[in-house]
């Protein structure tokens, strides 16, 4: 069986990418994968080589024919998404794809048409094969491709019989965080200890609850805030949820991203130790 | 004049610049968009308070008058209505209330209902209002909860808009019809690879904009590089100081703890308004 591990955090910017970076060099034969489709910033570490490409093409777009229109105005009083101007301009960047316009036009002017909104690759990289994306420029499909990558790292852990797909999550709560939790195996979620962090990462662990996923708790720069970071502890205890690990700031994380390598690899100091602890209780803790 | 702090990659202090700088600035006012994750309230004292439920509309089935024809379902471009049979399934949560349904629908069995999305606080001090917007959990799509909370905006102050991370929709909505949009980033690999989708966002939606260097001193000098090879302009560095983290940290502002840097915020603000 091919397990699924999302390493989430509300927020982003809380080392998300360093530490899920630094477990795909340390697990066994990992298929990696970045849903974080909005910001993908784990292949500026792992160097990938891209084998494959396939377009992504996201909701249709309405496209309108102003010579067959008659000015009619159902579109833009049927259009809920402000797309139309009162004199039936359309603006295709605000058009999310609904179709209801062409189903009110009466002389079937508009056409629901394909846009491409992304890009989905497969790669390979020193840890294993990547699979990344990316989206275009002000494109609003993304919940839809990190399904898409997700699609292609099980067909390619199933293909190369890998039994572990690592998937670095988005921050928030919203349709891309859904669409990296839904039906994984376990959630690590990475907490930084300042009000907002923990805020937002409460946030996350009941979206993980909704959907009735385990989540396992790891604080990251706990120093920062000794406080918050008890606090953090004591929410987890009430909660019953393990905290697997609890990493100090260090500035060798920017250091070893400055050079594009993962901590792990780049030095065997203090900071690369706890994760390496805390990815042997993530290991644990899935098998 | 409105004006958006937004950046690709959460965490680079997007919230912080645009807090201090409505603080920083007389006659302003704040609309925390980041409705998946808002944190500006942290720095104000004041709880916030609920000020009005947001909701969609949904489709809801007479099943006395449903045929069980299908229509509906086949249209949803969502996927939000599968019929089985002789039965109905509405996936409440990928419906984005865009109406297709009820107007498809042969036998006028489809009527709407308000499907609860989130809500809208409003908080601050005696100087800033604040207004944000929280999406209830399990719920995935904030735009219509941001295009509400834009309306908030006052004309006769300075609105500052902290848009949600990400170049996505919620992101695109934050920014879209303000003035200008202060884009903040780090000076590392991860922070210029966020800022360069930013930017490809930000000239699609045509705002004017800038970059702020948050943490300046952690990493090295690609950002600005890019930003003179990109005739960007450059607006203003804060510099990595574990005071400011610490402060960050507590939930008290910069301007507060280290009143020095309201100068720093204010001048931000002046050469805003120069290029606006
Ligand atoms: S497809 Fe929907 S969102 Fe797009 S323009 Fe038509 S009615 Fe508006
Ligand atoms: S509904 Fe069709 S005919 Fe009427 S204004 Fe819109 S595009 Fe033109
Ligand atoms: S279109 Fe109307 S009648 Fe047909 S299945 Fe849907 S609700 Fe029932
Ligand atoms: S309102 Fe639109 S999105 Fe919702 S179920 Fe009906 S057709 Fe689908």
């Amino acid at each position: 069986m091919v397990k699924e591990l999302a390493v989430i955090s509300g927020k982003g910017g809380c080392g998300k990418t360093t530490i899920a970076a630094s477990f795909a060099a340390l697990a066994k034969d990992p298929v990696i994968a970045d849903a974080d489709v909005d910001a993908a910033d784990m292949h500026i570490l792992l160097d990938p080589q891209i084998k494959k490409t396939e377009t992504f093409t996201g909701l249709d777009v309405a496209q309108k024919d102003d010579d067959a229109c008659t000015d009619c105005g159902e579109c833009f009083e049927n259009c809920r998404y402000g797309a139309f101007d009162p004199d039936f301009t359309l603006h295709p960047e605000k058009c999310e794809g609904c179709a209801v316009c062409a189903l009110v036009c009466p002389v079937d002017a508009i056409q629901m048409v394909e846009r491409k909104a992304g890009e989905a690759y497969i790669s390979d990289t020193r840890f294993g094969p990547l699979v990344h994306a990316k989206l275009h420029a002000a494109e609003e499909a993304s919940g839809k491709l990190v399904a898409l990558v997700r699609q292609r790292a099980k067909e390619v852990a199933k293909e190369q019989g890998k039994e572990l797909i690592l998937i670095d999550g988005p921050p928030g709560t919203g349709c891309t965080v859904i669409a990296s939790l839904t039906g994984v195996d376990l959630v690590l979620v990475v907490i930084e200890p300042s009000l907002s962090g923990i805020h937002d990462s409460k946030r996350v662990i009941e979206v993980a609850r909704h959907f009735k996923i385990p989540a396992l708790v790891c604080i990251n720069k706990f120093d920062i805030n000794e406080e918050n970071t008890e606090h953090i502890l004591e929410f987890c205890k009430d909660e019953g949820i393990d905290v697997v690990g609890k990493i100090p700031y260090d500035d060798t994380a920017t250091k070893a991203m400055l050079v594009e390598k993962t901590v792990v690899e780049f030095s065997d100091g203090p900071l690369a130790q706890t994760i390496k602890a805390t990815w042997k209780e993530v290991e644990e803790a899935l098998s | 004049m409105k004006i958006s702090v937004a950046s690709g990659k959460g965490g680079t202090g997007k919230t912080t610049i645009a807090v201090n700088l409505a603080l920083s600035i007389d006659n302003a006012m704040l609309i925390d968009c980041d409705v998946e994750g808002p944190n500006s309230h942290i720095f104000f004292k004041e709880p916030m308070v609920k000020l009005k439920d947001v909701s969609i509309p949904a489709p809801e089935f007479d099943l006395d008058k449903c045929t069980y024809c299908g229509e509906c379902a086949e249209f949803c471009q969502y996927n939000a209505i599968a019929i089985v049979g002789e039965k109905v399934l509405f996936f409440e949560e990928l419906c984005h209330g865009c109406g297709g349904c009820k107007i498809i629908c042969p036998e006028d069995a489809i009527t709407e209902v308000d499907h609860h999305i989130g809500i809208i606080e409003k908080g601050g001090s005696k100087d800033i209002v604040l207004y944000d917007g929280l999406l209830n959990i399990g719920e995935p799509f904030g735009v219509p909860l941001i295009r509400e909370l834009k309306q908030f905006a006052d004309d006769s102050k300075t609105t500052i808009f902290d848009s949600p991370p990400g170049t996505a929709c919620p992101a695109v909505e934050a920014m879209r019809d303000t003035d200008f949009c202060i884009l903040v980033t780090e000076p590392t690999p991860f922070g210029l690879h966020d800022l360069t989708l930013t930017v490809d966002v930000i000239r699609e939606i045509g705002t004017p904009f800038g970059v702020v260097v948050n943490r300046d001193g952690i990493g090295d000098d690609r950002v600005e590089r890019y930003c003179v090879n990109e005739n960007i302009p450059l607006l203003s560095k804060i510099p990595n100081d574990l005071h400011i983290a610490r402060l960050y940290s507590r939930g008290v502002s910069i301007v507060e703890g280290l009143p020095e840097y309201k100068a720093t915020f204010a001048g931000l603000h002046d050469k805003i308004k120069e290029m606006v």
